[in-house]
């Protein structure tokens, strides 16, 4: 289908503004650009959707339980709200999680909820709160208790930082409690939940303890991979073959100890940059842990990210060891490649997912020679988009100054200079090395193709009319509105209960998937014959 | 162990909810908005409401779930959400052009205390409101009911803005259908046809949230009940709710507004069940029951006759809502079956009777609704004493899969299996599903795990 067509993205803007009512059209205008890789334009993101508007995004709330906080499998994590809440982000994430033993803490088949009703709304819900600590307490015995606000309960006032306070007290400060000012009506998007998230995982949970652990020399972190589909558990794998420690991984298969000890790693390796990278600022600002930007999705950008961290140790048998492994993986990684490509080369893609999956999952269709003719974020930021460079010239609106920003210094005591300065500008040459910096999907897109951010329904449903594009990547909401027209729709957020994606072996995984949605055969059944073709009455001589 | 902090040792919970059996009004309501033709459910509240409750609906019917958001932000939180309900009105008529918005509020909302009617009142002074248009509503604070308290507050709202009394009485019968799968809905009204029953039913997600593939996607689905039948069921001669819990509202309501007299009944789920719903309709709208469903009925009789001896004194665990849990546990005591521990976050006196009426027979059975009453308690009984079946949603995946139990997928949500809004359970056919799925839940469980010279070739 892709092969031939002429693809003039540049009319995409004029076709869809025009629909809106005029000033949401002025405004939606300004998230729809047309790259240029080599002078990036400026994109609108991280602004209010337009009330009305059939949108993507999700709460804040969603993006701190949900998505930071609800990977790690041994804190019990309280909803206080309304049943609602609790119950949607009850196990609707695919962050799976492995427990090394059958006797070791697993919450995440549990939702635990306040159920707070309306005479709490009125009389406030603090007690109901202390009473449901108490209850989980006397129930699971665990080590950290986290407490998650929802919309009502910033309204009426309820302190859910002060409860967790009293409560730690309660218990002799043997258990670790702390609250999260995560209401659903803060910030924009799901975006400002990350935030909130990774200011308390840094107050409440990293550096609370020393100890030195594992078995290899060369220690990492691994931030914002949530382990969607066994994701993590093959990074995991793949960095023990390497031998490379994995200290904390910011939060995929994750454990409430693995964030306390995180800042004895050496290095932070930043997936999702969106989600996470305050907590890889935070870890640099207060223990001096380097972070750079890597992405394990596509096989020649998880060699490319373990070809840094070897640099970054600079150790000849780890190098030798790193390029050990990617040979041996990117032999089975071609195989499965050229396996496919006849299905998939020429084939076109949009994806509009995530805060960093739009970007990443074109390293796959790169190698699977589909081209991405449109793609955009469902909570990025600018800097997302047009590199992290922008940063000083985003305007901070009244949306993202209601989250708290919290100051973080030098830990005197622990802070350690990693690797100097010289040696980080030496490394950028060598090996691309992205220190404190993410370019931007807008960088590694081509000149002319769509970006755009906050996609609404409507833009989708064109955009499908308009390019029929192969496949389109979105989310559950989306999915079966693609279908309807004849595209299929590849989850990116839960791969469709597929996966694992990241790594060597998730890009096989990938490849196959990609390849099978593409040459499925039932996308030519649509039509029944009769409606294919003019039906010929039969006539019968007797 | 999944689930291996979960121990036998119950405590009495006052505050804390574990692994509930219900959720919040809103996805109720937006359910229901959806079974109504040219509609599109607005949420007015966070974002995250929306898209929560679009992706709950979504995962379970694999089908388009369309609906708009207010996107509350902390200042609309603070100053009230007048005016993002005024501007999603205007957004939502230019860009989407529904017939009707069927707005439901949120606890976020609520608690601020927004006005609806003042609201959508100004967004029609304003001129937002097109000639022809709706916009209606319904209020549904999370704090208060379930998603089944705001079902029937949204298919209450349908009589209320739309039931038209007339002083021409139709021999037509309002048909109020609970919360049910769009397959379920097909069937009653093959049922009724089949009877040569003239009805309306309300809502229909029947052609809606079942909808074709063929290329096309249909914002307004061709299924869902249209404007003109719904202004006409006030001037239908009789309402059968089915369902009490979420369709008595809207029969009393519909009463109140246009003195059409109604009853409640369960569910056709099961044989009893349906055999009621099949005698109302045919006395409510005067048809004698034709010999077609006679033999229906005759054929889900051999079935169950024929199945006898493995559904004997099965002990069973259930949870989901109360009008769907009333009439499965009547077909599971009627197949001598033993429904033991059943819960449902939905509380009402209604469950508490029906449940001790159907069970008098079971002493050993314990059921709970309300606040805890949740599938933590339950899996809690079921440790102390096991069960030979599971029946619910699927969250019930887990339990099954701890205690090695087989396991009936009921209720809602479904995300992990296909079929439900394809194949009904209700009616005698629905019946025959369901009994047909118990059985291969036991018959592949055993086939799987008896020893080896234990293998049967026959039934």
């Amino acid at each position: 289908m892709g092969k031939t067509k002429k693809i003039e993205l540049d009319k995409f803007r004029d076709a869809v503004v025009g629909k809106y009512p005029s000033k949401i059209g002025r405004k939606r205008a300004k998230a729809i650009v047309n790259n240029d890789p080599d002078n990036i334009p400026q994109i609108q993101a991280n602004i209010r959707t337009v009330p009305g508007i059939i949108t993507q995004r999700g709460c804040t709330y969603a993006g701190c339980k949900g998505v930071v906080l609800g990977p790690t499998r041994d804190i019990v994590n309280i909803t206080h709200g309304p049943i609602g809440c609790a119950f949607y982000s009850w196990l609707t994430r695919r962050n799976q999680t492995k427990p090394e033993t059958e006797m070791d803490e697993n919450f995440i088949p549990y939702a635990f909820s306040t159920d707070m009703q309306d005479s709490n709304i009125v009389f406030g819900g603090e007690d109901k709160l202390k009473q449901a600590i108490r209850e989980a307490v006397e129930l699971f015995n665990p080590k950290a208790v986290a407490v998650f606000s929802t919309c009502p309960v910033g309204l009426i006032g309820d302190d859910v930082h002060r409860v967790a306070k009293q409560m730690m007290e309660e218990y002799d400060n043997k258990i670790n409690i702390f609250g999260f000012s995560c209401e659903g009506y803060r910030g924009v998007s799901q975006s400002a939940g990350h935030h909130i998230a990774n200011n308390q995982l840094y107050k409440h949970l990293i550096g609370r303890d020393d100890s030195v652990k594992g078995k290899f020399k060369y220690r990492v972190n691994l931030l914002g991979e949530y382990n969607i589909g066994g994701d993590a558990f093959v990074l995991e794998e793949m960095f023990e073959k390497c031998g490379i420690e994995l200290v904390a991984t910011f939060s995929g298969n994750s454990t409430v100890n693995s964030f306390e000890n995180a800042h004895t790693a050496d290095l932070s390796m930043v997936m999702c940059h969106r989600s996470i990278n305050y907590v890889a600022e935070m870890l640099e600002t207060s223990f001096g842990i380097p972070w750079i930007k890597v992405n394990f999705i596509g096989a020649g950008a998880t060699a490319k990210a373990l070809r840094k961290a070897a640099a970054y140790f600079d150790d000849a048998e780890l190098k030798a060891k790193v390029e050990e492994v990617i040979a041996e993986e990117m032999a089975k990684v071609e195989v499965a490649r050229q396996a496919v490509l006849p299905k998939t080369t020429g084939k076109t893609a949009m994806l509009f997912v995530g805060g960093s999956r739009a970007h990443h999952y074109q390293e796959l269709f790169n190698e699977l020679g589909v081209k991405t003719l449109a793609a955009g974020y469902e909570f990025g930021h600018r800097d997302d988009y047009e590199g992290r460079r922008v940063i000083p010239t985003i305007q901070i609106d009244a949306d993202s100054r209601n989250i708290e920003e919290i100051k973080v210094s030098k830990d005197q005591a622990r802070y350690k200079e990693r690797v100097s300065k010289e040696r980080i500008e030496a490394l950028e040459k060598d090996v691309d090395f992205e220190y404190n910096e993410y370019t931007g999907l807008m960088a590694d897109m081509e000149k002319g193709a769509l970006v755009i951010d906050d996609l609404s329904h409507y833009e989708m449903d064109k955009l499908i009319e308009m390019y029929k594009p192969d496949i389109f990547c979105a989310g559950i909401k989306e999915k079966y509105v693609a279908q309807k027209m004849g595209v299929p729709l590849k989850q990116l957020h839960n791969y469709d209960s597929g996966g694992p994606y990241a790594g060597f072996k998730g890009a096989i995984n990938f490849y196959n998937d990609i390849a099978m949605m593409m040459s499925s055969s039932i996308w030519k059944e649509l039509k029944a014959p009769w409606e294919r073709e003019e039906v010929i009455e039969a006539v019968y001589a007797y | 162990m999944l689930l291996r902090h979960t121990t036998p040792k119950e405590i009495d919970r006052k505050a804390l909810t574990i692994n509930p059996a219900k959720t919040c009004q809103p996805v109720g309501a937006m359910y229901a908005a959806l079974g109504l033709h040219g509609c599109l459910p607005h949420s007015h509240g966070s974002q995250g409401c929306c898209s929560y409750h679009r992706s709950t609906l979504t995962r379970h019917f694999k089908e388009p779930v369309m609906a708009a958001t207010s996107s509350f932000t902390e200042g609309s939180s603070v100053f009230g959400g007048s005016a993002n309900l005024v501007q999603s009105i205007n957004t939502i008529f230019t860009v989407y052009n529904p017939d009707v918005i069927a707005a439901h509020t949120t606890c976020l909302s609520e608690t601020i205390g927004d006005d609806m009617t003042a609201i959508i009142a100004k967004a029609a002074d304003d001129g937002m409101i097109p000639e022809g248009k709706k916009v209606i509503y319904c209020n549904t604070p999370s704090y208060v009911g379930t998603h089944v308290t705001g079902y029937a507050n949204q298919v209450s709202a349908f009589v209320k803005f739309f039931s038209k009394p007339t002083l021409k009485r139709k021999n037509v019968v309002n048909l109020v259908a609970g919360w049910m799968e769009p397959s379920d809905m097909r069937e009653i009204k093959r049922l009724a046809k089949e009877l040569e029953a003239r009805t309306i039913m309300f809502p229909d997600m029947s052609d809606v949230l079942d909808a074709p593939l063929d290329g096309k996607f249909q914002m307004y689905p061709a299924g869902g009940t249209t404007i003109t039948d719904m202004e006409a069921t006030g001037d239908s001669k009789f309402t059968i709710g089915i369902g009490p819990y979420s369709t008595e509202d809207a029969c009393i309501t519909l009463e109140n507004k246009c003195k059409v007299k109604f009853e409640v009944i369960d569910i056709p789920i099961g044989l009893k069940a349906t055999d009621r719903f099949i005698m109302s309709l045919s006395r409510h709208a005067n048809v004698p029951v034709p010999d077609s469903i006679t033999l229906e009925r005759g054929r889900l009789v051999d079935l169950i006759a024929d199945s006898a001896k493995n559904l004997y004194g099965k002990r069973v665990a259930l949870w989901g809502d109360p009008d769907t849990l009333i009439p499965l546990c009547e077909f599971l005591v009627s197949l001598d079956m033993k429904p033991v521990y059943i819960v449902t976050g939905t509380s009402g006196k209604l469950f508490d009777e029906r449940m001790s009426e159907i069970l008098k027979n079971i002493p050993e059975a314990k059921f709970k609704c309300g606040e805890r009453a949740d599938m933590f308690l339950m899996h809690q009984w079921i440790k102390q004493e096991g069960v030979d079946l599971l029946i619910g949603n699927t969250y019930g995946k887990y339990i099954a899969r701890d205690e090695d139990t087989p396991f009936v997928r009921y209720g809602f949500p479904i995300a992990d299996r296909p079929g439900h809004n394809y194949m009904p359970k209700t009616g005698y056919q629905g019946a025959a599903n369901l009994l047909v799925q118990i059985l291969n839940a036991f018959l592949d469980y055993e086939d799987r795990k008896c020893p080896e010279e234990k293998v049967e070739f026959q039934l």
